[in-house]
């Protein structure tokens, strides 16, 4: 793996309900080498939202450490802070909600940069503002335009602009493409892989989508209920996965082929609550291969091949 | 096409959205069949008029602003247009269902979901009340939920299982046709396959038809025979599944199946469609997909194609000429 850029340490994130403690993420750790792309899967509920929240102290952890470069983002006081978002940036999954509708995408895009006081004049902000739309792929008709008057795919790419316009190190892609349809989606993914072979830049990518997913990172990290159940390098995650729920997960994708035979696990039920989770493996109300010790014991994460880890009590063999 | 008798047939259908600025002509002469027990699958992306197809069926658009402006939808050889609305009530939720895209909203909030799904029986049979909500408690078993909450309400359900509500709704009265739209787009992955699962399990069983809107290959290359591929309010291609996944011919559909990341292959890069779906209050003259072809000819841009068969069964609207093999 490359150099360490990103790494967190047992990251916790609980939030207090009249229910109970819900466990959005549960005791996370990976890390993220400079100019990789780490793919966070998981269902909808399962914390891989939160967890690029937490990493960009959006919202607080409740326990835990987050490393960029070294340095503990947790410790740091919120002026310190706000300096270091320069270098970590976020896109989110709605660009019909995470953009300003009373702003021009001229005003959107030049906000980081009037923030930070990046540009001398008005003359180079304007330049710069030009050189964005062009890296985010944006004609420069649109710069006094609205966003009701941009497409979804047009709208995700105010959004890369905006977030690429302080030169950041780091981005957390939260369901970038989501939202759009497939033939956007690809010109979308294309862009972002080609700004960040250009540039440098590291990637959080976070998505339900395992074919996306598969697409777009080097290293994949299956979350389910809070946890990261599996982690390991694309191929292996695709070729051998070794979690049950990996394996289903990977089943249940419908393949535009009809060439192949398939056998698809079928899970039963749904994903159980996060709130004050029991005890033992999280998965183990869906999995059919669970013993006893599954509802007693949580699994340890364990390394099955090199750079290759899973939780589970089942998979050994 | 020598022709067999469909259950349900789209003849030229015309329909636009009229208001005062603009008119969105939202589906454009389009025509589809569907056999009896046979699944079609209707795909394209957003703003093809997949959805204002489905409910122009069912006549539920909302008018205004939405005008059917010609055409025939026949169903068994009645047009459902020339109906009164008094008839049409009796076709609704009886002889033609539809399951739609969000289960979250399309459930009414405020009623168990046993009232809702008796609610149907007992408008369309000649059921009393304590039999109606007998048969929705069957319903509600045969989509795998227990009987016992049929006094629940829809908040207490996951996204599935209101999905399932959905269909038990749907399929309580036994329809010939059911049709689908984004079942299961608001669903997790595996929750999706289970829904799926159901909906090709209860569909074998009962032998009903089964228009599924959707804009996955995935889950069209999972559960449907047939295949429509429509773009700007026209079927641009149309096959069986077969036809369509291995000899796709018009360069839209061949686009639609270059950029979708396909996990068993190992590319780098995805094969985007340039440019955007043209804008439905301002179509272009000649073939819709032009702009975006990357095979587009001069004869394109002037007009649009006739609807050809290039083999048996499989029909395109494009002007390439066709090669064996």
């Amino acid at each position: 793996m490359q150099e360490t850029i990103l790494e967190a340490r047992h990251l916790k994130k609980y939030f207090p309900t009249s229910k109970g403690m819900l466990h959005a993420v549960d005791d996370v750790s990976f890390r993220i080498g400079r100019g990789e792309t780490l793919g966070l899967v998981g269902e909808s509920g399962c914390g891989k939202s939160t967890t690029g929240r937490v990493i960009l102290r959006l919202l607080e952890a409740t326990s835990g450490e987050i490393l960029f470069d070294g340095t503990d983002i947790c410790k740091l006081s919120k002026a310190q802070m706000r300096e270091k978002r320069k270098d970590m940036q976020i896109i989110f999954q709605d660009p019909y909600s995470s953009i300003d509708p009373r702003k021009a995408v001229f005003e959107i895009i030049e906000e980081p940069l009037r923030v930070k006081r990046v540009c001398k004049t008005k003359q180079e902000l304007a330049e710069r503002v030009y050189e964005l739309m062009e890296l985010a792929g944006l004609s420069k008709r649109y710069i006094n335009a609205y966003p009701h008057e941009l497409d979804g795919g047009r709208r995700q790419r105010v959004g890369i602009a905006r977030a690429l316009a302080l030169n950041p190190k780091f981005i957390v892609l939260d369901e970038p493409v989501s939202a759009l349809d497939v033939s956007i989606q690809a010109q979308v993914l294309n862009l972002l892989q080609r700004r960040q072979e250009e540039m440098g830049l590291t990637y959080l990518f976070i998505s339900h989508d395992l074919s996306v997913v598969k697409h777009i990172s080097d290293h994949i990290a299956v979350m389910y209920l809070g946890q990261i159940v599996e982690y390991g390098d694309y191929q292996s995650i695709f070729k051998n996965p070794l979690h049950p729920y990996t394996k289903a997960l990977l089943s249940a994708i419908p393949l535009p082929r009809i060439d192949l035979e398939r056998n698809q696990i079928l899970l039963e039920g749904d994903v159980a609550s996060p709130i004050d989770p029991k005890p033992g493996c999280r998965f183990a109300g869906r999995c059919r291969y669970k013993t006893e010790l599954c509802t007693k014991a949580e699994p340890e994460y364990t390394e099955y091949e090199t750079g290759h880890f899973a939780a589970c009590h089942c998979c050994k063999d | 096409m020598e022709e067999k008798r469909n259950l349900l047939e789209i003849k030229d259908l015309v329909v636009q959205y009229v208001t005062d600025e603009a008119v969105i002509c939202a589906v454009n002469g389009l025509n589809l069949s569907l056999g009896h027990g046979e699944t079609l699958g209707l795909v394209g992306e957003t703003g093809a008029g997949k959805t204002t197809t489905a409910k122009s069926v069912l006549r539920i658009l909302p008018d205004p602003p939405a005008k059917i402006q010609s055409g025939e939808i026949l169903v068994d050889g009645t047009n459902l247009l020339a109906l009164t609305e008094k008839e049409m009530r009796k076709i609704r939720g009886n002889k033609i269902s539809m399951i739609f895209q969000d289960p979250m909203t399309s459930l009414n909030p405020v009623l168990t979901v046993g009232d809702q799904i008796a609610e149907v029986i007992m408008l369309h049979q000649a059921k009393s009340k304590k039999e109606a909500y007998r048969l929705a408690g069957d319903m509600l078993e045969l989509v795998g939920i227990e009987r016992s909450r049929s006094k629940d309400y829809p908040h207490q359900f996951s996204g599935g299982m209101k999905q399932r509500v959905v269909i038990a709704i749907a399929l309580a009265c036994n329809p010939e046709i059911l049709i689908a739209d984004e079942p299961t787009t608001a669903l997790d992955v595996t929750i999706q396959a289970q829904v799926l699962a159901l909906m090709k399990e209860l569909q074998e069983k009962y032998r009903t038809s089964l228009l599924m809107i959707t804009h996955d290959l995935g889950i069209v290359a999972d559960i449907c025979d047939y295949v429509a591929i429509i773009y700007a309010g026209t079927i641009v291609e149309y096959g069986t599944k077969e036809q369509i996944f291995l000899n796709r011919f018009h360069p839209y559909t061949k686009g639609l199946f270059n950029c979708i990341p396909d996990i068993m292959r190992d590319d780098n890069r995805l094969i985007p469609i340039d440019g955007l779906m043209p804008d439905p209050g301002n179509l272009p003259e000649g073939c819709a997909f032009c702009e975006r072809c990357p095979e587009a000819m001069d004869c394109c841009k002037n007009g649009m194609p006739d609807q050809k068969e290039i083999e048996p069964g499989h029909f395109v609207r494009c002007f390439l000429p066709y090669k064996e093999g």
